[in-house]
């Protein structure tokens, strides 16, 4: 009992720091995007380095954009919903809708390998000119951070099946998990709009 | 060895060391003291210091820390294999293409440099996020940012530069690795690549790293000519404000490593002048430091003689740079040895002794005894006067066109200076001696009475890291201190409050476990670096597989802390309490 006192009051003592989990994975994100940042620099400087190779015009098509997009977008809004019952402690509906979101993160990361290797059965590989070298890296670093997510969310889901409530700890990981998601979609809608769009008009 | 090489390669004499042996011995030891040597050294630094100046228990994320120097000895040790197997990079430190691209570099050389910067550029990086987030969140209660100990700034000033520059160095080392493995084109000759975008990319992180390692240094500076003036740091607000400018400015001047791109006068005029701005700040401090002496009761210990040499070597070194910030001067200058006088100037007066004075300065804290004082200034004139002879000669050579990285030369003009900067040498090989003296007497004497630390505050020191005892107990502050004003603890001696509380309630202190995941991880990154460098690819998703399944495995274990109890506590700290007590009474 008196061990038990003592914890507590300690607990108590370091109420003054709050956990600085979801801060510190802030400012890591920060770091993420000067990654992407220096990737859509180098895309710029290369973006029309074609070396005699395939133009936007020639590779990019519509359709399976518009279903990648539609695909991670949602996928934002049902991570939102998971976020909404973590809160109100409905474990399996966090794990429910954690599941929506793994399949359609799933469902984008199967679209774009798609295109990816019909790009390269077609002869527009990564090796082909500047310009798809710079094309490839961009979009496949950031189809590699949303597979990272997919494996992320998949451990979490493992993580609290057969719990039956949220400690402070987990909800830090889905916190950042969240962000890492939302933060995802933003730099999809800049690959979307300055790769793709921008390539094409 | 660089210098004995030139010195005997004269004329018809090749040298002893054959050309490739010496590309791969200065690209190594580029790499080696600036990733390896001085990165290392900081981060120690910071490790042991920061969190005591600002009174917090630990870093804001121990695993995290644990993960990040594993992953730097991973990296190291992979540079050392390349020793043994295979070969290191010829390319120099920055591994420019398109030398380095396999066209002109097909051997393992470059895949163990860019392996060895990646892997320890995670470590980096995560240290950064873990010192700012510390510094940000994890500060005493009272310590408002105008309060926080100059050394902490310059860390927190690092830490954001590490955080905004790094990753642009894992991108332009990815990209080069790219090109290497999969025939991409970035920066090859053929097929639309460019060249010159390396050179701004690893600059634009080259540049702020070399703040990264010399702000620190300034902050070492900044704690020691206080401590042994026996004053307050003149203008503390003027000195966090001059770190500060200079964090911002190392942004905006990488273009002038190559003045000679071809970008035009106006970039040119643009980077020359940004370049030359950064001056101005670190003028401010050198006053600073300057009149903080002025009129204080300056004890000569050699922490002193380290502080003392590094103003001026350093400030000749910060000339010889606006020389080269003119960009009309350096279409002359550059790449001659001239260039390398000055970085040596700088990283040796400023970032080597800045390293060197803190490592007397906080031994006693870290270790319990203080270190040979006559070793130490032994060593400082042995480096201070070897410097000077090894390299003013290269400020001539440079001037009389003598390019770096020369294994072979003609000319009999330059024979002489190169005698003399061989000479130079030797005495700093003889002031590196020296240290190693010092270290082995401090050792083999640290027992003695007049070399123990039982105060814990051997200096007369002012900020919190001397209100604990030598070395500190594992979580720092009992009673986590309250700051009432700038050089807080000098502030409580002076008014007669105990830092300590010694006596108070005593409560169970929550601690991180050991863990083992740090080394695991460190290790299978090891792996995965050795595969790749070799191309064998299942070993390579062996390592990779391990690194993920690592930091799974740990983010499942619920079992990750525990509590000291209040009784350990308070049988700490009436053991120490007893000690100053002793002391007092003798």
């Amino acid at each position: 009992m008196a061990h038990d006192t003592t914890v507590q009051t300690a607990g108590h003592d370091e109420h003054h720091h709050e956990s600085p989990v979801v801060f510190g994975f802030w400012v890591y994100l920060m770091t993420d995007c000067i990654i992407f940042g220096s990737l859509f620099a180098v895309f710029a400087v290369l973006r029309n380095q074609f070396n005699g190779g395939p133009t936007p015009h020639e590779l990019f098509e519509f359709g399976g954009l518009g279903l990648e997009t539609a695909l991670l977008l949602v996928s934002s809004i049902t991570y939102g919903f998971g976020m909404i019952a973590a809160h109100k402690n409905q474990i399996s509906q966090v794990i429910l809708w954690l599941g929506v979101t793994f399949l359609l993160g799933l469902g984008f990361v199967g679209l774009e390998v798609r295109e990816f290797a019909h790009m390269i059965a077609e002869g527009a590989g990564p090796d082909r000119s500047a310009f798809l070298s710079a094309f490839f890296t961009l979009v496949s670093t950031h189809g590699l951070h949303v597979s990272c997510g997919l494996i992320w969310i998949l451990t979490l889901m493992v993580q609290l099946m057969g719990t039956t409530e949220i400690p402070e700890r987990m909800m830090n990981k889905l916190t950042c998990l969240s962000l890492f998601w939302h933060f995802l979609d933003i730099v999809w809608i800049c690959v979307f709009s300055y790769v793709y769009l921008a390539g094409m008009i | 060895m660089m210098r004995t090489q030139l010195a005997l390669a004269y004329a018809g004499n090749p040298g002893y060391l054959p050309p490739h042996h010496y590309d791969q011995i200065f690209s190594a030891h580029g790499t080696i003291m600036i990733f390896f040597l001085a990165m290392a050294f900081m981060t120690g630094l910071f490790n042991f210091i920061v969190p005591l100046q600002i009174g917090a228990r630990d870093v804001a994320f121990p695993f995290l820390n644990n993960l990040s120097f594993w992953m730097t000895a991973a990296a190291f040790i992979l540079v050392n294999v390349s020793l043994f197997i295979g070969e290191f990079s010829q390319c120099g430190w920055l591994a420019y293409p398109p030398l380095s691209e396999t066209q002109f570099s097909p051997g393992v050389g470059v895949d163990y440099y860019i392996w060895a910067i990646q892997i320890s550029g995670v470590g980096t990086l995560l240290t950064g996020v873990n010192f700012f987030v510390t510094i940000v969140k994890m500060r005493a209660p009272g310590m408002s940012w105008m309060k926080v100990p100059v050394f902490t700034w310059t860390a927190f000033c690092s830490s954001i530069l590490i955080m905004v520059s790094f990753p642009v160095l894992t991108v332009a080392v990815a990209l080069l690795g790219l090109d290497r493995y999969f025939g991409m084109h970035f920066f090859t000759n053929d097929g639309g690549g460019n060249q010159m975008m390396y050179l701004n990319l690893i600059w634009a992180w080259g540049h702020p790293e070399v703040y990264i390692l010399v702000i620190p240094a300034f902050g070492v500076f900044s704690e020691v000519v206080p401590a042994f003036s026996g004053k307050p740091l003149f203008g503390y607000n003027t000195m966090v404000y001059a770190t500060c400018s200079i964090m911002v400015l190392s942004f905006l001047v990488w273009a002038h490593h190559f003045f000679t791109m071809g970008a035009g006068p106006d970039v040119n005029a643009f980077f020359g002048i940004a370049t030359m701005i950064i001056s101005i700040p670190t003028g401010v401090k050198l006053f600073n430091w300057l009149f903080t002496m002025y009129k204080g009761r300056i004890r000569f210990h050699a922490c002193m003689y380290w502080a003392v040499g590094f103003m001026v070597t350093f400030t000749i070194g910060g000339m010889t740079g606006v020389m080269m910030a003119i960009p009309g001067s350096d279409f002359v200058l550059h790449n001659s040895l001239f260039l390398i006088a000055h970085f040596h100037n700088v990283i040796i007066g400023g970032v080597y002794f800045g390293y060197i004075c803190g490592m007397n300065f906080w031994a006693p804290k870290v270790l319990g005894f203080k270190l040979n004082e006559a070793w130490s200034k032994r060593a400082f004139w042995f480096w201070l006067v070897g410097f000077y002879f090894a390299f003013m000669p290269l400020y001539v050579l440079g001037f009389e066109g003598m390019t770096r990285r020369m294994n072979h030369y003609d000319n009999p003009a330059w024979y002489p200076w190169m005698l003399v900067a061989e000479v130079g040498a030797v005495l700093i090989l003889l002031g590196i001696v020296c240290q190693l003296v010092q270290l082995y007497v401090s050792i083999r004497d640290c027992n003695l009475p007049e070399n123990r630390d039982v105060s814990g505050d051997p200096w007369n020191g002012r900020t919190l890291e001397w209100s604990t005892s030598s070395p500190p107990p594992v979580y720092n502050f009992a009673i986590v201190p309250h700051v009432h004003s700038i050089d807080a603890f000098m502030h409580d001696k002076e008014n007669g409050i105990d830092t300590r509380q010694a006596g108070a309630q005593y409560e169970a202190i929550h601690m991180p476990k050991n863990t083992v995941a740090g080394i695991a991880a460190g290790l299978f990154a090891l792996i995965f670096g050795f595969a790749a460098v070799w191309y064998i690819w299942w070993l390579a998703v062996v390592g990779l597989v391990g690194v993920i399944a690592t930091v799974i495995a740990r983010s499942a274990n619920k079992d990750v802390d525990f509590y000291i109890p209040a009784e350990e506590v308070a049988r700490i700290e009436n053991e120490h309490t007893r000690k100053l007590m002793a002391q007092a009474a003798e």
